[in-house]
């Protein structure tokens, strides 16, 4: 497979997936003549511990939920974290930079989930080496999992706009950007809009343009509503992109990532609903935002409740 | 807690939050894309002005816009009124 026509593989793979005639759907394998079209997604944010590990794992959980192909990969090398949440720490062999080096296979590193069928990990390295990562590498590792079939890969960015954070966006065709409705989240995801406008293999080569979508997380509706927080509108109207999801905040997040079990299988929770309601949407529906108002509660609930 | 809590309401600080994100935001697009020089050039013409007048950091704005096959360099003071003046 050469560079060019991965490329553009990956540059249609939208309109075709939503295209994509019913009837193919009994096809359990594609078959050489129809290659299964890939799309690459970055979930990054500049600031850390707003949320992009759970995010990614959350959306390709759901993905593959959906019988979608997924490999999501932790670029966060030196800081692996993306195992512990989707409880898979104790069966990292090799990782990310073992097959970057030759050290093993793609298909030896990948760890397929134990939850869901189509859904495989590639680990980060815990080296301290931060020239680890290679944009020809990253390259190849990407090329192998589209020969591969992989529909979705899904790019988990470590914090900040170093090397890491570079590489997980270069080959996007698509951003989450994952933001809290806090002054220094957002001013960091602008700055990382920035990037992702002129930073990506797609601006410049100049012919498209990374798809960029806003992922809201922490959000607090009663906070919201009392002033103390902004409001969804409020960070949309300042980055100027759309919001592909609202999270509200809950004790749901700490209690899945305590389990090793991605928030958005965790039954009976707004988190995971919202989660849900962000991969359809993803996939091209059209869905009102949910959580975003405060649940009404009587006088006696707001004086005494929790 | 609750009762507390019911009757101790935090400020509604959403809007400030707001503001001024609006204002560095814009700011900071346009410096993006700009040549790295530019900081520096903001930061030493302040150091000059500041010789003569007593202006705020970001009373001084430094712009560069492309127009049409050339570009413009396009600096602005606000310069502070005569009570401001004297009583700093």
């Amino acid at each position: 497979m050469t560079d060019e026509a991965s490329i553009s593989l990956v540059a249609d793979a939208q309109p075709a997936a939503v295209e994509e005639p019913a009837a193919s759907n009994k096809v359990a394998q594609p078959s050489f003549r129809e290659r299964v079209l890939t799309e690459i997604i970055v979930v990054t944010s500049g600031k850390g511990g707003v949320g992009k590990t759970t995010t990614s794992a959350s959306l390709a959980c759901g993905l593959a939920k959906r019988g979608k192909k997924v490999a999501v990969i932790d670029f966060d090398i030196g800081l692996r974290n993306l195992d512990l949440i989707m409880g898979c720490e104790r069966r990292v062999v090799y990782d990310f930079v073992n097959v970057i080096h030759g050290d093993c296979t793609l298909k030896q590193a990948l760890i397929k989930d134990k939850r869901l069928d189509t859904l495989f990990v590639l680990a980060a390295s815990q080296t301290r080496d931060k020239d680890a990562l290679s944009t020809e590498g990253v390259r190849k590792v990407l090329d192998d999992l589209i020969a591969d079939g992989f529909e979705y890969i899904i790019c988990d960015s470590p914090a900040g706009i170093e090397k890491g954070a570079h590489l997980a966006m270069y080959y996007a065709d698509r951003a989450i950007v994952v933001v809290n409705p806090e002054v220094s989240s957002v001013r960091d995801s602008d700055r990382i809009l920035g990037l992702l406008s002129s930073k990506t293999q797609l601006a410049e080569k100049g012919e498209a343009k990374v798809k960029e979508h806003l992922l809201l997380t922490r959000y607090n509706p009663r906070r919201v509503t009392t002033g103390e927080m902004m409001s969804v509108e409020d960070v949309k109207e300042i980055l100027g992109i759309d919001v592909i999801g609202v999270i509200p905040e809950s004790p749901d997040v700490l209690s899945a990532s305590n389990a090793g079990t991605p928030v958005i299988l965790a039954s009976d929770s707004d988190v995971a609903d919202a989660y849900e309601d962000a991969v359809s949407r993803l996939l091209g529906e059209t869905l009102p935002m949910r959580f975003v108002v405060e649940p009404k509660k009587g006088l006696l609930a707001r004086m005494f409740g929790s | 807690m609750g009762l507390l809590a019911f009757f101790r309401r935090q400020p509604a600080t959403a809007n400030v939050a707001k503001e001024r994100l609006r204002i560095i935001v814009a700011q900071e697009r346009t410096a993006r894309g700009g040549p790295d020089y530019l900081p520096t050039l903001r930061r030493e013409l302040f150091e000059v002005i500041r010789k003569y007048i007593n202006v705020d950091p970001d009373a001084i704005q430094v712009h560069l816009e492309k127009e049409d096959g050339h570009e413009v360099l396009e600096l602005s003071v606000a310069l502070p009124e005569k009570k401001a003046t004297v009583a700093g």
